[in-house]
C-alpha cells in the first residue's frame, strides 16, 4: 500500500482509548452539520412568525440530543457495528411492521409509532439500519461471490422487505429512497453493471403495472407532477405556490421573516418539506446556493471518509449514509422546485421532525465512526483482522 | 493480508462515477434554481403580489341635499349596526340565542344570518341588524361578555330630518337591484344604497362620489392581514335645491289632509320654491325597511302617498285650461277680445245641449267677463269657431301635453288630444262636440300641476318657454356649476293677446263677481291674478239636471270635482305662477283659490328671488353632517 509507511502505528491498533477516539472526531464535519441545523432552526424560527414556538425550540433540543447520540455513536468501535447491523435491521423492520398494527393516522399515510415523547417513524430508523446491514453483508463478500445471481438474494430481499412495508403505508418517497440508497450499497460493493441495466428495464417495464397498485392520490400526485398549471387550485396549488415564493424570492430574497407568500400560509407545509421555499423566499438564489453548497461540502466530506476507509464495511456504509443524505436533499430540494413530485421527503436537518432529525444524525455518527476507525481492518465476522 | 485490493480500487472507481453523478444533480438543482430565481423571477413576483393583495372599495359619504337656504334635507347618518363573526361563537345559534334576549330577531332574519354566514368564510363578519338605537346599542354593549362573535360596527346610512317633508322631491335610496347596475364599482359594495327617487336618483352619479381604494395584505384564506394603502375618495357633492323649506312646511300645512298638490315656481328663472304633494311618505322608513304591512298601507292607499302628483298627477285641467283656448282664439284672430257671446246657459250643437256651469246663463260675454266669470258657453262657442287644432297647438306651446322636463323622474306628459291622437289611440273620429268640452278642459285633455304651473308662467312671463328645475346649480356628471342666466326661447306669442288674457286673469281675482274674487290677496304689491277650474269627474245625466245638480258635498269623495287654481304674482311685474289641484277637493274657486292666496302671500313675504330673505336674518350655515 502506497500509504503504509506514513500510517501512524497508533492508529492500526486494535484498541483506541476514549480520549484517542476524541481527538480523532472530524470538528469541521461537526461544524458543518451544525451551520446546516442552525439554517434550520433560523428558518423554523421565521416560520412561526418570529418564535421559538412551537417548532424552532424543539428542533433545537433534537439537534444537541442528536448531536451527543452522533458523538456516542462514532466513539463506538466499527466492529460493533458490524456484529449487530443485523439485529439493528431486525428491530428496525419489527417497528415498521408495529406502524402497520398500530400506526396512527397521520397526513393521509400510516408513518407513526406514539412513544409519548416522540412520534416514532421507523421508516426513517429503516434509512440508516438498511445501509448497515447491506453493508455488512457486502462486508465480507469477494467479487467472485457478488458475481454469482444467487448470492444476491438475501441482500435483495433486505431491501424489498422494507421498502414494500413502507410502499404499503403508503409513501412512495421513503420506498424509492430506500431502493435507491440500496442500489447505491450494490453498487459500490461491485455488482456487476449489467444486472443494474436488467433491473432497470425491467422495472420500467413494471411501470403500467406498478401504476396499478398506486394509491388514487398517488397517481394525482404524479399526474400533477407533469402539469402542476392543470389544477392550480386543487392539487397543484402545492407545487404552483412554491414556484412563486421560490421566483418571487429572487437572487437575495425578500429578507429574513418577510417571505409574503409563506408568512401568509399560502405555502403549504412550510415547516416540514416545503421548509426550503420558505428559506430561498426569504434568502433568494444566494441563501439557496450557500445551503446548497454546505450540503455538497457535507457530500464530499462523507466521500473523502469513504475513500479513506480501511475496511469494506466502513466503505460501503459511509459512502451509502452519505448517499441516503443526498436522496434527501436532492429529492426534497428537486420536488419543491417542481422537478420530481412531491412525494414527502423533508429536507435533511432542517425541516421540523423528530425521527429524520435523530436518525440522520445517527448516521453521520456511524460515518464518523468510520472515520474514527478508518484505519482498523475488521475480519469478515467483525472480528479483529490480522 | 489485503486480498481486498481489488475491491478498494473498485470502490473508488465507482465512487466517482457516483460522485460525478450527484455532482451533476446538484448542478442541476442550482441551474434549477437559477431558471426559477433570476429567469422567472419577475413572472413570479407578480404572482405572489397578486395572491397577497386584496383591493377594498371605500364607499365616499353621500352628498347632502340642502334646500336654496342651505338647511339640510337629507344627510348621513350614522349607522349602528350589530355584525355577528361565525369564527368567535361557540355556536351561531348560542350566540343568536342570548343576542335575542337582548334585541329581538325574528326567524327570517335568523334564517337570512345562517345563510349569510354560511356562503362568507366564517371570519367575515354578517350583519344581524341595522339601524340600533341607542339604547340598543348600550344594552349590546353592556352585554358584550356573554355575546361571543357579536360585534357593533358604524356605518353611515341616509336620513332626511324633515321626514315626509319634501320627501317626493328628494326621493330615497335602497339598495341596488340587478337593472340599476351600471359599471360603477361603489354598486359592488354590499350595503349600498343608490338614490331610488327625486333627485336622490336624477342626481345619484353626482350625490355618489368616487369610490376610495383601500389596499390589504390578505393570507391564503384571505383573513386581513395588515392595510397597505388607503387612497381616500371622493364625497359625493352637496346638492342646494332651489326650495324653499319653511314655504315647503307652509305650503304642507295648509293642504293639510287634502289629497292634493301644490306647485309655486319662480317664472323668470324657472326655480321651483314649493313643490308639495299630499299625502306624504317618511322616505327614511325606506332605509330602515318597510314592513309587508306598511308597504300594503303606503301602495293601496287611495290618495296614493307615494306619488308625487305635482309631476306624476294626471289631472282634467278644467277652466284653468281656458286660458290657452283664449291665447289660441286671440292669436288666430277669429276672435276680437270685444266679440260678445250671449250665455243662455247652455249651448245647442247638433241635437246635443252643452251646459254652462251657470244654469240660468251669465248673459253677454267678452273675452274678459268670459274668464272672469269662467262662462263655458263663451268658450264653447270660441272653440266652435277657431277649432280644437288651434287650441291644442297653443296649449302644447305652453307646455302641456309633454313633460315640462324637471329635473326629477317620473313626469308624465299629460294629454292634449287632437284628430290624430284619437285616431290612433281611440280608432274613433273627432265629434265637433268634443273640440267643445276639450275647450273648457274636460274631455280627454289632462295635464299635471306643474304643467299647469308653467302654462301660467309663460303667460305671466311674456311668452317665454321657462322650463321649471328643482336643483338650484347645474349638476355636469359630477360637478356643479352655478346656472347660466335664462335665455328661454320665445313662444311667439304676441303681447296683445297675453296682455288681454292676464286682464281676465286679473278679474277673475279681483273685480267683484270674479270666480275667485273671495281669495284675493289685498296686500298692497302682492296681488295675485288667477283662473279657477272646477274638474268634473263624473258624467251629470239628464235627469239629475233636471232634479238639480248635486253639490259636491253631497258625493262620494271620489265622484267630487277637482278642485284647480293657477295664479301668478305680483300683479305688476310678476315673479311667481302656481298651481294648486286639490283632488275631489270640490270647487276651484272655494277651495283651490284660498290655498293658492295663502301660499303665494307666504311665498311673497319672503320673496326668495329678490333676495329679501337674507334681510331678515342669513340662515345659519349647515353643520357639517358628515362629521357626525
Amino acid at each position: 500500500m502506497l500509504n503504509l509507511p506514513r500510517m501512524p502505528l497508533r492508529l492500526n491498533r486494535t484498541e483506541m482509548s476514549l480520549r484517542e477516539k476524541l481527538l480523532q472526531l472530524n470538528w469541521s464535519l461537526i461544524a458543518l452539520l451544525a451551520a446546516v441545523a442552525c439554517i434550520g432552526f433560523a428558518t423554523l424560527y421565521s416560520a412561526a412568525g418570529g418564535s421559538l414556538d412551537p417548532w424552532a425550540l424543539k428542533q433545537i433540543i433534537r439537534f444537541i440530543v442528536g448531536m451527543l447520540i452522533m458523538v456516542a455513536v462514532a466513539m463506538v468501535d466499527l466492529r460493533f457495528w458490524v456484529r449487530n447491523a443485523y439485529i439493528f435491521y431486525a428491530v428496525a423492520a419489527v417497528l415498521l411492521l408495529l406502524v402497520e398494527v398500530k400506526g396512527t393516522i397521520g397526513m393521509g399515510a400510516q408513518r407513526w409509532i406514539d412513544l409519548g415523547f416522540i412520534q416514532l417513524q421507523p421508516s426513517e430508523i429503516m434509512k440508516i439500519t438498511l445501509i448497515l446491514a447491506l453493508a455488512r453483508y457486502f462486508h465480507g463478500a469477494t467479487l467472485q461471490e457478488i458475481g454469482r445471481p444467487l448470492f444476491l438474494i438475501p441482500p435483495l430481499i433486505m431491501v424489498m422487505l422494507p421498502a414494500a412495508m413502507v410502499l404499503k403505508q403508503p409513501d412512495l418517497g421513503t420506498a424509492m429512497m430506500l431502493v435507491m440508497s440500496a442500489g447505491a450499497v450494490f453498487f459500490m460493493a461491485g455488482v456487476r453493471m449489467w444486472k443494474f441495466v436488467l433491473v432497470l428495464v425491467s422495472g420500467l417495464a413494471a411501470v403500467p403495472l406498478a401504476w396499478e397498485f398506486l394509491r388514487e392520490y398517488q397517481k394525482k400526485r404524479v399526474l400533477i407532477f407533469l402539469n402542476p398549471e392543470d389544477d392550480p387550485l386543487g392539487a397543484g396549488y402545492h407545487i404552483t405556490q412554491s414556484k412563486i415564493a421560490l421566483g418571487s424570492g429572487g437572487v437575495f430574497g425578500k429578507g429574513y421573516m418577510s417571505g409574503t407568500q409563506s408568512r401568509l400560509n399560502f405555502l403549504p407545509e412550510k415547516q416540514t418539506d416545503f421548509i426550503f421555499t420558505m428559506f430561498a423566499e426569504e434568502w433568494g438564489m444566494m441563501g439557496g446556493l450557500v445551503l446548497l453548497t454546505l450540503y455538497t461540502m457535507l457530500i464530499a466530506f462523507g466521500y473523502a471518509i469513504a475513500l479513506r476507509c480501511r475496511s469494506q464495511f466502513g466503505r460501503l456504509m459511509a459512502h451509502g449514509i452519505t448517499t441516503t443524505f443526498f436522496l434527501y436533499f436532492f429529492i426534497n430540494i428537486a420536488m419543491v422546485m417542481g422537478l420530481v413530485p412531491v412525494v414527502g421527503v423533508p429536507l435533511p436537518l432542517i425541516s421540523y421532525g423528530g425521527t429524520a432529525m435523530l436518525s440522520l444524525l445517527f448516521g453521520w455518527g456511524l460515518v464518523m465512526s468510520a472515520y474514527i476507525h478508518r484505519d482498523m481492518p475488521i475480519s469478515r465476522r467483525g472480528m479483529h483482522d490480522d | 493480508m489485503y486480498h481486498d485490493n481489488d475491491r478498494a480500487k473498485l470502490f473508488s472507481r465507482r465512487a466517482m462515477m457516483l460522485a460525478g453523478g450527484k455532482a451533476t444533480l446538484i448542478v442541476g438543482l442550482a441551474a434549477r434554481m437559477y431558471y426559477l430565481q433570476v429567469m422567472e423571477a419577475d413572472k413570479y413576483a407578480m404572482q405572489a403580489e397578486d395572491n397577497r393583495i386584496t383591493t377594498r372599495l371605500l364607499a365616499p359619504p353621500r352628498g347632502l341635499i340642502l334646500d336654496r337656504n342651505g338647511i339640510a334635507m337629507a344627510i348621513n347618518q350614522q349607522n349602528y349596526r350589530v355584525m355577528v363573526v361565525a369564527e368567535q361563537t361557540p355556536s351561531l345559534d348560542y350566540t343568536l340565542d342570548a343576542l335575542g334576549k337582548i334585541i329581538p330577531i325574528g326567524e327570517s332574519e335568523r334564517a337570512r344570518i345562517h345563510k349569510e354566514a354560511r356562503r362568507r368564510r366564517r371570519f367575515v363578519p354578517v350583519s344581524v341588524r341595522e339601524n340600533l338605537t341607542w339604547e340598543e346599542v348600550a344594552r349590546v354593549e353592556v352585554n358584550a361578555p356573554d355575546l361571543p362573535g357579536i360585534m357593533i360596527d358604524v356605518g353611515q346610512s341616509r336620513y332626511y330630518p324633515m321626514e315626509s317633508l319634501g320627501a317626493h322631491i328628494l326621493g330615497y335610496v335602497a339598495a341596488v337591484s340587478e337593472n340599476d347596475l351600471t359599471d360603477d364599482p361603489l354598486e359592488e359594495l354590499p350595503g349600498f344604497r343608490i338614490g331610488k327617487g327625486g333627485v336622490e336618483r336624477v342626481y345619484d352619479m353626482a350625490l355618489r362620489g368616487r369610490a376610495g381604494t383601500l389596499s390589504l395584505e390578505v393570507n391564503s384564506v384571505g383573513r386581513i392581514h395588515r392595510e397597505l394603502e388607503r387612497k381616500e375618495g371622493e364625497p359625493g357633492i352637496d346638492l342646494n335645491l332651489t326650495l324653499d323649506t319653511r314655504l315647503q312646511q307652509y305650503a304642507a300645512q295648509r293642504l293639510g289632509d287634502e289629497s292634493a298638490a301644490v306647485v309655486v315656481m319662480d317664472i323668470l328663472t324657472g326655480d321651483i320654491v314649493v313643490m308639495a304633494s299630499t299625502p306624504s311618505f317618511d322616505p327614511n322608513s325606506f332605509n330602515r325597511g318597510l314592513s309587508n304591512d306598511e308597504w300594503k298601507e303606503l301602495t293601496s292607499n287611495p290618495r296614493s302617498p307615494l306619488t308625487n302628483k305635482v309631476i306624476a298627477g294626471q289631472f282634467a285641467p278644467g277652466s284653468t285650461f281656458k286660458l290657452v283656448s283664449a291665447i289660441a282664439a286671440l292669436e288666430s284672430r277669429d276672435i276680437t277680445p270685444d266679440m260678445r257671446v250671449l250665455c243662455t246657459g247652455h249651448m245647442q250643437l247638433g241635437s246635443i245641449k252643452f251646459h254652462c256651469w251657470k244654469k240660468e246663463g251669465h248673459g253677454a260675454q267678452d273675452m274678459i267677463s268670459g274668464l272672469k266669470n269662467s262662462c263655458d258657453v263663451y268658450f264653447y262657442e270660441v272653440a266652435r269657431r277657431v277649432g280644437f287644432e288651434k287650441i291644442a297647438e297653443m296649449a302644447r306651446r305652453f307646455g302641456l301635453g309633454s313633460p315640462t322636463g324637471v329635473d326629477l323622474p317620473s313626469e308624465r306628459s299629460g294629454l292634449i288630444p287632437d284628430r290624430a291622437w284619437k285616431r290612433k289611440a281611440l280608432k274613433q273620429p273627432w265629434h265637433p262636440g268634443e273640440t267643445l268640452i276639450n275647450a273648457i278642459g274636460q274631455g280627454y285633455v289632462t295635464a299635471t300641476p306643474i304643467q299647469l304651473a308653467v302654462m301660467t308662467a309663460r303667460i305671466a312671463n311674456g311668452g317665454y318657454a321657462v322650463v321649471p328645475h328643482v336643483a338650484r346649480d347645474q349638476v355636469v356628471e359630477k360637478s356643479v356649476h352655478p346656472r347660466p342666466p335664462p335665455e328661454w326661447p320665445s313662444l311667439e306669442v304676441s303681447r296683445q293677446s297675453l296682455a288681454i288674457v292676464r286682464k281676465g286673469m286679473f278679474a277673475v281675482s279681483n273685480e267683484p263677481g270674479g270666480t275667485a274674487y273671495k281669495a284675493r290677496i289685498t296686500q298692497e304689491g302682492m296681488w295675485l291674478s288667477g283662473k279657477t277650474g272646477s274638474a268634473q269627474v263624473r258624467r251629470i245625466t239628464m235627469r239629475e239636471r233636471e232634479t238639480g245638480v248635486k253639490k259636491n258635498e253631497q258625493l262620494p269623495w271620489k265622484e267630487r270635482d277637482h278642485a284647480l287654481f293657477v295664479a301668478y304674482a305680483p300683479e305688476e311685474n310678476p315673479r311667481y305662477s302656481i298651481a294648486v289641484v286639490v283632488e275631489h277637493g270640490g270647487g276651484g274657486s272655494a277651495v283651490a283659490a284660498p290655498i293658492a292666496r295663502d301660499i303665494m302671500l307666504e311665498v311673497q313675504k319672503r320673496d326668495l328671488a329678490r333676495g329679501t330673505a337674507e334681510a331678515d336674518g342669513a340662515p345659519e350655515p349647515p353643520p357639517d353632517f358628515r362629521r357626525f
